[in-house]
């Protein structure tokens, strides 16, 4: 039911959060806690691989948006990448798609 | 609350079949009513305004014309409320997964109280999660929750020094720490009955509902209601006339929310005040670097650096206009402007801080009580003021740091509860039916509550609630917002309409007096003219209160609507105030214990103490005109029934002067009998 995010990075200064099924109001709390980690352990620069997202809800979308507050208040950034076309709709509906830029792959997050 | 209690059981049981027939009957004669009211209504102000205004007395004359059309409005709108005033059935039940967190919220009520709550709330049969929302951050009250074996969520860090937005920050606060899929939300004073989320949680299997408002009835209320704190009529009647509408709304506690359309409402909010910021601050930003490079001196760094933050700008506002991302585009021009400024030294730190110093100072006269740094000021001061030629490119710095998407000026990007006013509630459910949600009103006594057991409180709490709807009337009218139907803006404006109404109670109370005493009469009209017009439909429209209100006891909430003119009008006053100056609204949380031996507030009754005795002179002097001066007969009497009519309303503050608090369900017993 919970779900699960693993942490990885791409070259020295980006980390990738993948999380893997529903973002939904029960795994949002996560989601914000595990980007909270990372930045406090001084990783500011985040990419959220959604490629294995396959729901996200407005608790999903408000976790994207603390989390990017939180990237940008210690002076890094928080992206998005690979959502599917779903997650796509989502964002679109909600007018999200108007702040955050869906990236088509995490490595071309930062660097494109 | 007996009463009440019985009357909820009875509605209760409406779902069975000849109880309908008969409640449809009741709709039905009830529009009949409001049809003939209407019709009474308007052909009685219509007549006022063309044939019988005293243009020679204009001063009084159009002024009470003014406000009997305001009456006669707020009688269309009740009307139109009551048009479909109907007992819904049962719900159906619950979905079995469904997830609930009950929320407490708390900021200085006594932890006894909240812990009678807290256990009542554990108690509740539905699977559910408590949690205790201390915005007091007690360690007693944590200490409490932890013996009681519920949750307790205090504010973070992240809201130190940034606008704390009350009760509605309290629960977006505990939203982003809870997981459930509904909210029930409960003042620490509303202690829930075990049955309240099986009797609710089902109207969300229509996946359109997004909330479901139970009534708020008071246990610890006297025989009579002395201070008028049972809302029967509200939470009665006009609640399920809105509800016919879809348009009954949140009233902060008793009521269950789906989170998702919460969330939603934050994440909708968030967008639009991130859009309509970034817009405001690359303006400021571009006139005061403009500002800036008029004083650089030509080919210096700070010229350069300034012609290059200049070009970051210009692009930054090509890429919205083209319809680019705004964390993009915010990241790319905070990059570039850092990179054009490294090359520049500030070696005159002081001289900018003299500047913030001169800014803070400035609007330091007008909205200081706001004690929380408020950006768009300090910005549009930097715009405007000639800066220090050096030190402007730190003031560019500042503006260009504020383009963001992350408000960095409150402690939540995304805040679902509303927190435009005081009242978060009611603006929540106007935003929740603009998005298309579904709200319930389900006619239930869920939840016993705990009344202000004095005067001075009650008023307070009165204040706080006119003061609340006003600021959304001026910040966010229905009539003007989109989303909602017709009939849902009309409902929500009904209630904004009606904390109007202190004004015409000024009028209503003068224009008797200035007829007893100097023998000005505003209406100009023979005197059985004037009954043939007006008596109709004065009948007509207390028969329709009288039908609508379906024998609940409204006379007290009569009384004190008009009794309270000069609570409404300061509401209306210091909301005005506040929505268009930007000055405090002394806002004070409602104390929920017998503020101890507060005494009489009679400086708070100054103005009915000063009506009740012009009213009374007035009298004397129109008995004295009539006897001595063989003044008008016919119009005397009806000013001396008119008065008599205002001071048995404003009567009801002497009972509630005199009153000392809830004594004893014996006692009340006791005089129950009486009062019958």
């Amino acid at each position: 039911m919970t779900m699960q995010f693993s942490v990885g990075s791409i070259g020295d200064d980006v980390t990738v959060v993948k999380g893997a099924g529903r973002l939904n109001m029960v795994a949002a709390p996560e989601l914000r806690a595990a980007v909270r980690r990372e930045i406090d352990a001084g990783r500011a620069r985040i990419v959220v691989d959604l490629s294995e997202v396959t729901f996200m809800d407005s608790s999903g979308l408000g976790a994207l948006v603390g989390c990017l507050k939180t990237a940008r208040q210690a002076g890094g950034d928080l992206r998005i990448a690979a959502p599917n076309e779903q997650v796509m709709m989502i964002l679109r509906l909600s007018n999200l798609d108007r702040v955050f830029k869906a990236h088509e792959a995490p490595e071309t997050a930062f660097h494109a | 609350m007996s009463r009440h209690g019985l009357e909820a059981v009875a509605a209760y049981d409406a779902s069975s079949r000849p109880r309908d027939v008969r409640s449809e009957v009741r709709l039905w004669l009830l529009r009949i009513i409001v049809v003939a009211t209407l019709v009474l209504a308007y052909n009685y102000v219509i007549w006022r305004w063309l044939e019988s205004v005293n243009w020679a007395a204009w001063w009084i004359a159009v002024p009470l014309v003014v406000a009997e059309s305001y009456s006669v409005i707020d009688v269309t709108l009740f009307g139109l409320t009551m048009w479909r005033a109907r007992t819904r059935a049962d719900p159906p039940s619950p979905a079995g997964d469904a997830t609930v967190d009950v929320f407490i919220a708390t900021y200085n009520e006594p932890v006894e109280l909240v812990a009678v709550t807290a256990k009542a709330a554990k108690r509740i049969r539905w699977p559910h999660e408590t949690w205790i929302l201390d915005d007091g951050d007690r360690p007693e009250m944590r200490a409490a929750a932890e013996k009681i074996g519920v949750g307790y969520i205090t504010r973070g860090r992240e809201w130190h020094d940034r606008p704390r937005h009350a009760k509605a920050g309290n629960i977006n606060n505990a939203l982003m720490e809870t997981t459930a899929e509904y909210l029930l939300i409960l003042d620490a004073d509303m202690i829930p009955r075990p049955e309240i989320l099986d009797r609710t949680l089902g109207y969300f299997r229509d996946p359109k509902v997004a909330l479901v408002q139970t009534p708020q009835v008071f246990s610890n209320v006297a025989t009579g209601d002395p201070l008028g704190s049972q809302a029967p009529l509200f939470y009665g009647p006009i609640q399920e006339g809105k509800d016919g509408w879809n348009a009954a709304f949140f009233c902060g506690s008793n009521a269950v929310l789906r989170r998702e359309a919460l969330m939603q409402l934050g994440i909708v909010g968030y967008v639009r005040e991130v859009e309509a910021t970034t817009a405001r601050r690359l303006r400021q930003a571009f006139r005061i670097v403009r500002r800036a490079q008029r004083r650089a001196a030509a080919g210096s760094a700070a010229a350069v650096a300034l012609a290059e933050t200049s070009t970051a700008l210009l692009h930054a506002r090509q890429a919205l206009g083209n319809g680019e991302p705004l964390a993009e585009v915010t990241y790319t021009l905070q990059r570039r402007a850092d990179a054009a400024a490294a090359g520049v030294v500030f070696d005159d730190l002081r001289a900018i801080q003299a500047d913030l110093a001169a800014i803070a100072g400035l609007d330091g006269d007008g909205g200081s009580a706001s004690a929380s740094f408020d950006a768009d000021e300090l910005l549009e001061g930097l715009a405007t003021r000639d800066l220090s030629p050096l030190n402007a490119l730190e003031a560019v710095q500042l503006a260009l740091r504020a383009v963001d998407v992350d408000r960095g000026d409150e402690a939540q990007a995304v805040m679902p509860l509303a927190t435009i006013s005081v009242t978060e509630d009611m603006a929540t459910s106007m935003r929740m039916h603009g998005l298309g949600w579904r709200s319930v009103f389900h006619k239930e006594l869920l939840a016993d509550g705990l009344a202000p057991e004095d005067l001075s409180t009650a008023l307070t709490q009165r204040l706080r609630w006119a003061q609340g709807t006003m600021q959304v009337f001026l910040r966010e009218n229905p009539l003007f917002s989109r989303g909602m139907t017709l009939a849902q803006r009309l409902m929500y404006f009904s209630t904004m309409w009606s904390y109007l109404s202190g004004f015409a109670t000024v009028v209503y109370l003068a224009a008797p007096v200035i007829f007893l005493v100097f023998g000005v009469l505003p209406v100009d009209s023979w005197a059985p003219e004037f009954f043939w017009h007006f008596l109709p439909f004065f009948i007509v429209n207390q028969l329709l209160f009288l039908v609508a209100a379906r024998g609940l006891p409204t006379w007290r909430g009569q009384q004190y609507s008009l009794a309270l003119f000069p609570v409404w009008i300061r509401a209306c006053v210091s909301a005005f105030g506040n929505v268009v100056f930007r000055l405090p609204l002394d806002f004070a949380v409602t104390p929920k214990t017998k503020q101890a031996r507060a005494g009489v507030p009679w400086r708070k009754l100054l103005w009915q103490l000063i009506a009740a005795i012009v009213l009374v002179v007035a009298v004397v002097v129109g008995v004295i005109r009539v006897v001595v001066l063989q003044d008008e007969f016919v119009g005397t009497v009806v000013n001396v029934v008119w008065v008599s009519y205002d001071l048995l309303m404003l009567s009801v503050l002497v009972g509630a002067v005199r009153y000392r608090g809830y004594v004893s369900e014996e006692t009340v017993i006791a005089s129950e009998g009486e009062a019958r």
